[in-house]
Formats: structure tokens, sequence, C-alpha cells
């Protein structure tokens, strides 16, 4: 221990590193990489090829599913953001005592499994005899999505302060001037990550949405799911190479709005 | 004139008293200060006045109009936070914009008063940096460039020099003081340094524990102290305790080698060597306390460590304290 502490490693320590990220993206990678086979059997590498990625555009199934799948998320990301970020400013100025319930509820659809929420919100639906569709996906999508908008912005707002919306006041700034011209500027670079990670959270999800999603809103990981039961085509390797690079780009973008907004945050704390 | 009138304001917090009822006027041009230890109410009070902070009870005057029940918005007068809260989004220029924007000031008159605000703050050069870009001091100036570029009636000021270090303060203080004598607007200062409140100050506000201990001029205070807490807290000060307390300043008290006929006498316990002047701590054995005498640079006889010697002072340099 105190020797790895010093810098210096143990050997072993690299290869069992390398073996762990092996075992992480291993499964990733074969996906990645059979995309690219020019066989329709996945385990017979016989030459590389883009065909799968060009069928996969002309799949008139692909693309609906890939519509809905957006639409679902566009609309969703814009509600749960606006909601969430709404909940996080309006947290802040509550008594500490009430604000520890409320947050607990708010932490909650974090923590309580897919399966469950998809169930309850099935049962729900069902028991209002709304119909299942492109509605009931996106209301499911809200649901979860504006817990983690409210977890990003309400710590965004933690390091803000006070102070500054106390200035702009001071100022003359009314409270809707304050937070048009202060408070949400500041605070813009984690309502941003909140949404991606909405949008990113919408894309993605299977569990919740196979529950709720009608026949007309078959959703990308829903159609994806559908095709494995027959068997796994070199095109959904491909659907998934996509999916992989869009999940990822978009958390990274997520990771650096946030990382940006803070270095200038306190930046411009340091007294020189 | 009377600019700000604060009548029986009081104020708790959960219940606790953290100021305790206060009658103050301030007079139009004054250079005010509150002047105390942390925790003493001080900030509170300003706070009061610029309006984040509701009073318990009592009433607020600015200018002859109620703003008790005002929001910060609404009232004419400005805060430099201790930490400068400028805008981190906004340039030097902006920032100092804002308060003109958020007024509906024509365009013309926002260009016009930045320009002076920043002419008066000599932040020519720095205009279009962003407040991450400057130094603590040059930040400063910003803060309050941006406050008296809205005209206000009072610039409060919240330990505005707290975080610079001791070679900047000092110049700052300077500067200010300065540009308030050019401005002849009403500086309410908050401080806890009381060389600062001392050389800046018309008028200066003693507080403890969230009252007033007492109100004066930096020499009223000095030389007259009411209370305890005002005579040992603003400068050094030998409190003596015989019929009634009284203190005496360091520099009151003369030395004497010969320790007979000297109205008290003492072993001289440090000798501390300060450039300008030197002092010399005299333990007084029949007393049990220790006596501080200040010696200026015409003093040049030898004191020892360990050395008896006899001290003095007129009776007219005893200041009476406490009822």
């Amino acid at each position: 221990m105190k020797a790895a502490g010093k810098g210096k490693q143990h050997p072993l320590l690299a290869f069992h590193s390398a073996l762990l990220i092996l075992f992480i993206y291993v499964p990733v990678l074969m996906i990645v990489i059979y995309s690219f086979n020019d066989s329709r059997i996945n385990s017979n590498w016989s030459g590389f090829t883009l065909k799968w990625y060009g069928s996969l555009f002309d799949n008139r199934q692909v693309m609906e599913a890939l519509g809905n799948s957006l639409t679902i998320a566009v609309i969703s990301t814009v509600v749960s953001t606006v909601f969430g970020t709404m909940a996080a400013l309006a947290l802040r100025r509550m008594a500490s005592r009430k604000k520890k319930g409320v947050i607990g509820l708010l932490y909650l659809p974090i923590i309580v499994p897919d399966i469950i929420m998809g169930l309850s919100l099935l049962v729900l639906f069902s028991q209002f005899q709304v119909p299942l569709g492109k509605l009931t996906v996106i209301i499911a999508h809200i649901t979860f999505s504006i817990s983690y908008v409210y977890v990003i912005v309400s710590s965004r707002l933690a390091n803000m302060g006070k102070q500054l919306e106390e200035a702009a006041s001071d100022l003359g700034a009314s409270p809707w001037q304050t937070f048009r011209f202060v408070t949400l500027p500041s605070i813009w670079p984690g309502v941003l990550a909140g949404a991606i990670m909405a949008f990113t959270l919408s894309i993605d999800d299977f569990m919740i949405s196979f529950f709720v999603a009608g026949p007309n809103s078959t959703t990308l990981p829903i159609y994806i799911y559908g095709l494995v039961k027959r068997g796994i085509s070199p095109e959904i390797n491909a659907l998934c190479t996509l999916m992989i690079i869009v999940s990822v780009a978009l958390i990274v973008l997520a990771q650096w709005l946030l990382n940006r907004g803070n270095g200038n945050e306190r930046s411009s704390m340091l007294p020189f | 004139m009377l600019m700000i009138e604060l009548v029986n304001v009081e104020k708790h917090f959960a219940g606790q008293p953290v100021v305790h009822p206060l009658s103050l006027k301030i007079d139009e041009g004054e250079f005010l200060t509150l002047l105390g230890p942390s925790g003493c109410g001080k900030t509170t009070i300003l706070r009061m006045i610029a309006g984040f902070e509701q009073p318990t009870t009592g009433e607020i005057r600015l200018d002859g109009e109620n703003v008790t029940d005002l929001p910060p918005n609404k009232r004419n007068l400005n805060l430099v936070f201790q930490h400068y809260a400028l805008f981190p989004h906004m340039t030097v220029e902006q920032n100092i914009q804002f308060g003109l924007k958020m007024k509906k000031i024509p365009q013309a008159e926002q260009r016009e008063r930045i320009a002076d605000a920043i002419r008066l703050t000599q932040l020519t050069p720095l205009a279009k940096r962003f407040p991450h870009q400057l130094s603590g001091g040059q930040q400063q100036r910003v803060a309050i460039a941006r406050a008296i570029a809205n005209h206000p009636k009072v610039l409060l000021l919240d330990e505005p020099l707290g975080a610079l270090d001791l070679q900047l303060r000092k110049n700052l203080q300077g500067e200010l003081k300065q540009l308030q004598r050019n401005l002849g607007i009403t500086f309410v200062y908050v401080t806890h340094d009381q060389e600062e409140a001392m050389m800046m100050s018309d008028r200066i506000v003693i507080m403890n524990n969230g009252r007033v201990e007492q109100v004066g001029s930096p020499k009223d205070i000095y030389e007259r102290p009411e209370t305890l807490f005002a005579a040992t807290f603003v400068g050094e000060n030998n409190v003596f305790h015989e019929e009634h307390m009284f203190a005496v300043r360091p520099e009151k008290i003369r030395v004497a080698a010969e320790p007979e006929d000297a109205r008290k006498s003492g072993i001289i316990q440090d000798i501390v060597y300060l450039g300008n002047i030197h002092k010399l701590i005299v333990h007084l054995a029949h007393e049990q306390t220790n006596v501080t005498v200040a010696l200026d640079f015409t003093d040049e006889r030898k004191w020892e460590i360990g050395q008896r010697v006899g001290v003095n002072w007129n009776a007219q340099d005893e200041v009476m304290i406490g009822p």
C-alpha cells in the first residue's frame, strides 16, 4: 500500500487494470468490429465493409424507430429540463427541514429499479385508461429525467452561492431580471449538461419504454430487442455502434460543459 | 442634512437578538464606519439598510422616505460586497453597465456614466477584461465603479478591503477616502480593523454583541472612550481599577528610572521595538497588572528587562470609564 502511494506500482497492478478494462470493453468492441464484417454470420470474419450501415439507412422500420426515439427524446428533454431546473431553483429557497423530504422524493426515481418504474407507470396508465403510445413514453421519460436534471442543476446552483443574485438585486434588477441576466447565465452549463443527460437517458432507455410503449411508438432499443429474438444481424451491430458513438459523444459533451463552467467560476474567485 | 435614519431597529435570527434596538442618524456626505469584532451585528445592520435583511422591529428611512418594506432593487443605494460579487460572465464594462441597464437609463447617458466611473476608479485599460482576469485590488475597484455609476444616495461597503494584503489595503484606504470626498456621497463602511476606521471615518460606531458601545469622531473615541470595550478595542490602553475605573493611553504615561517618588512602580518585563516608537511593558507588582508605556524617538535612556522603574501620568490624562 505504502509503495503504491509513493508512486511506485506493483507490476501486477498494471496487468490487473488491463484485464479489468478488457472485461468491460470486449463485448462493446465485438459489436463495433462485427458491424464492419462482410459476412452475415457474426463469428466468421470475411472482410471489411460499410454495407450494413448503408442498408440500415434504407430500412424503413429502423428509420421509423429512430424517428420515434428522437421525437420522444427531444420533447421529454425540453420538458424535464424546464421542470428539473425550476425544481432546483424553488428548492434552494425552501426552509431546510421541508427541503430534505422533497429532495428525497426527487432522488427516488434514480434509485427505484427501472422495472418497477415501468410496471407502476403501466398500471397508472391503464388505471386512467390512457392509450399506450408516444405520449405515455414521453411522460415516462419525463418522470425519470427530471430527477437527473434536478441533481445536476442544483449542484451548479450550490456552487454559485447567493451573492451574485444579491448584487444584481442591489443594482436595481427585479427578481425576473436577476434570473434572466445573472442566475440563468451562471447555471447555464449545468442546465445544458442536464438536458444532454436527459436526452441520453431517453434515447438509451429500454426497460421503462418497453412497458409503456404502444404499437406505433416503437423506439430504437425496443426495435433492436425485437430483432434480436430473430437472431443478431450485422445491421443491429451497425445500429448499436452508432448508438454507442452518439451516447458517448453526448456524455463527453455534458461533462465538458460542466467542467468548463466550474473552471470559470473557480478562477474568478481567486484573488489575483 | 439627514440621509439615513434608523429608528429603534432591532434584528432577531431564530429568536436570538443579533442587533439590539438601535437608533442612528447618518448625515449627507458623511463617512460613517461601523466598527466591531466579527459577529457584533455590524454586517447585519448594513444588510438591513441595503434591504437584504428585514428588521424584526423598527424603521429605516432613506433621505426622508421610509424604505423598511422596499426590496433592495427599489432602494436608491448600493452595496459593495466583501468578495466583490462581480458577474463572471460580463466584462468590466458590462458589469458597470448592469445597474444602468436595469434602470433603463438612456444609452448616451449610460456611456457617459460608465466612462466617468471607469476614470474615477482608474480602470480604463481593463474595461474589456473579464473579472477572472483581474487581481483582487482591481476587482475591488470594479465593484466600486459598478456601484457609483448608479449615482446612489448612499454607498454601503462591507469590509471591501478585507480580502486584500496589507500594502494594497493601505493604498486603497487612501483612494477610497479621496473618492468619497470627490463624490460627496454618504459612505457607510463596515470593518473590524480599528486602524482603518480611525483613518477613514468622520464618525465611528463601535459595536459589540449587537449593541452600540459608543458613537463619535475618531478623536472622541480615542481620547474619551465611554466604555471598557471602546477603551480597549480602539488603540492600546491601560485600564486601572481604583475607586472607579479609568484608562490611560500608553503615550500619556511617563517612565522614571527612579521608582521612589513615582505614582506606581514595577519591573520592566519586556521591551518592544517598533521603529517609530518603542514600548516598555512594566509589571506592577502591587496591582498584579501590566502597564504599557510608549516612548518615542526622543527617549534615549537605556532600559533593561528586569529593571525597577516608576510610572507617572497626569490626572487630566485619566479617562473615566463606565458609570
